[in-house]
């Protein structure tokens, strides 16, 4: 049977990697390669990478470094960070990429993902949507540059513009939970996920394995992201990569959501 | 040697990389002259199938490995879309297929999906083996793998059907005729299954 998947998500800022909260306050956790050889021994699900400097900085993706990081897992790769054309898209699925993340740029044009989607096909193309929830209200809106430029757009209405338009799989970010690590907007997730069909990722809020096992109990098939958790061990944050190991895994895949 | 054919599609790099751990020596081909000497070949592939249809055909290696697979009789592995066109057709374009194993790339029935989730089938699932076959070898109890994809191979003869997969019904996921063999999940990419898998090949 198909299983739910466990995804570390990994921030990369000047060829380092980083942990936000709220996405600011970043704190320096490491090199990206060393974190992947780590993940191919515990065996990952997938893996997220992020370059959260490329589309502040106006720059394209960091070609040299995804090519490193792609020859390096040993599991499936998803690479978001300052793609703006479908050539940068090939390109990073010729690097070995499995799945190109797109944010900012189908924000300003949406009909990109449908161009991409035609040249790498649908099932490699990611949509990441950073949502926060309005100042007042209950309303969400997407935010891009790193939660400094409000869009205005309705993330359940524009994911399900998305899915039409040839989106594979939604990634959905919590701005308000990053890096909180209290647990994941059900909430927000159930509505998104009603109103589309696509696999769908959360990430935004995971500080234990209990909010992986609330999140896959509610949504059965689902993506279960998280940084910090992964990143991160005690109340002190000291740095320690981690992930269950595979009979922990499947425990709270059998428990969470049984067969 | 194993020879991978890099026609511009899919993970060369993961492949070679998989068997430098084994200790499998491999050789990259772009040109239908580097094809020479190949003993194994290995098909990779992502994406569309009429774009890898002709992304092979225009890297000028089609009919040197045809030569290869038909003629010689080396064993060939198709990846992903690398196995889908080891087909005649698919539901996914117009173009024609390799046809070195006899059936169809069919979509998906949405309607007999059990999850809200749709597609792609996305993900790690349970692949059971169908016979006794040495590409299984030590994996014919809980093997997994990574999927991604939205069609799926059809054989004309059930008796290429390798292994299976379940999404919503049963559905082929490997594939095998004499020296053709194909698999629709990323072995490249699934950790120690997808190692045992690589190293099956190599030891057929």
């Amino acid at each position: 049977m198909l299983r739910p998947r466990i995804i570390p998500c990994l921030l990369v800022r000047d060829k380092g990697l980083v942990k936000t909260v709220k996405f600011a306050n970043e704190k320096y956790v490491g090199d990206p390669i060393n974190a992947v050889r780590i993940f191919n021994e515990k065996e990952v699900d997938e893996l997220i990478v992020l370059d959260i400097d490329a589309t502040v900085k106006g720059v394209g993706p960091d070609m040299k470094m995804i090519e490193r990081l792609a020859a390096e897992c040993r599991m499936p790769l998803c690479y978001g960070g300052g793609i703006k054309t479908v050539e940068q898209a090939r390109s990073i699925i010729g690097l070995g990429v499995e799945k190109v993340a797109l944010s900012s740029a189908i924000l300003a044009k949406p009909e990109l993902v449908a161009d991409i989607a035609r040249e790498i096909g649908r099932q490699s193309v990611v949509v990441v949507l950073d949502v926060k929830k309005k100042l007042f209200g209950s309303k969400y809106e997407i935010w891009t540059h790193n939660a400094k430029v409000n869009t205005h757009k309705n993330p359940i209405e524009f994911a399900r513009l998305l899915e039409e338009l040839g989106a594979g799989e939604i990634v959905l970010n919590s701005i308000d939970n990053d890096g909180v690590m209290k647990g994941y907007d059900l909430g927000l997730v159930e509505k998104v996920r009603e109103a589309t069909t696509v696999p769908m990722s959360v990430v935004g809020g995971a500080g234990s394995l209990r909010d992986l096992a609330g999140l896959i109990n509610k949504f059965g098939i689902i993506g279960a992201v998280a940084g910090s958790l992964f990143v991160f061990k005690g109340v002190y944050k000291a740095v320690l990569i981690n992930y269950p190991n595979p009979a922990e895994k499947d425990k709270l895949i059998q428990d969470a959501y049984p067969r | 040697m194993i020879t991978i054919i890099d026609y511009g599609l899919g993970n060369i790099l993961a492949f070679s990389n998989t068997y430098k751990r084994l200790n499998v020596e491999v050789k990259v081909a772009r040109k239908a002259g580097d094809l020479e000497g190949a003993t194994k070949l290995i098909l990779p592939g992502v994406g569309a199938f009429d774009h890898a249809m002709d992304l092979f055909q225009r890297s000028g290696m089609r009919e040197r490995t045809e030569e290869l697979v038909l003629g010689k009789k080396v064993p060939v592995l198709g990846i992903c879309v690398g196995m889908q066109i080891l087909a005649s057709a698919s539901d996914e374009g117009t173009s024609p297929g390799l046809g070195w194993i006899q059936g169809t790339v069919k979509k998906f029935d949405v309607t007999r999906l059990p999850h809200s989730t749709h597609l792609p089938h996305m993900g790690w699932n349970d692949v059971a083996p169908l016979r006794q076959a040495a590409l299984f070898n030590q994996l014919q109890y809980d093997a997994r793998f990574y999927f991604l994809h939205s069609y799926y191979f059809r054989c004309a003869d059930q008796g290429d059907a390798l292994a299976q997969a379940k999404y919503g019904d049963y559905f082929t996921c490997a594939v095998n005729h004499e020296n053709v063999y194909g698999v629709q999940f990323h072995p490249e990419k699934s950790h120690h299954y997808g190692a045992q898998l690589l190293k099956n090949f190599a030891d057929l």
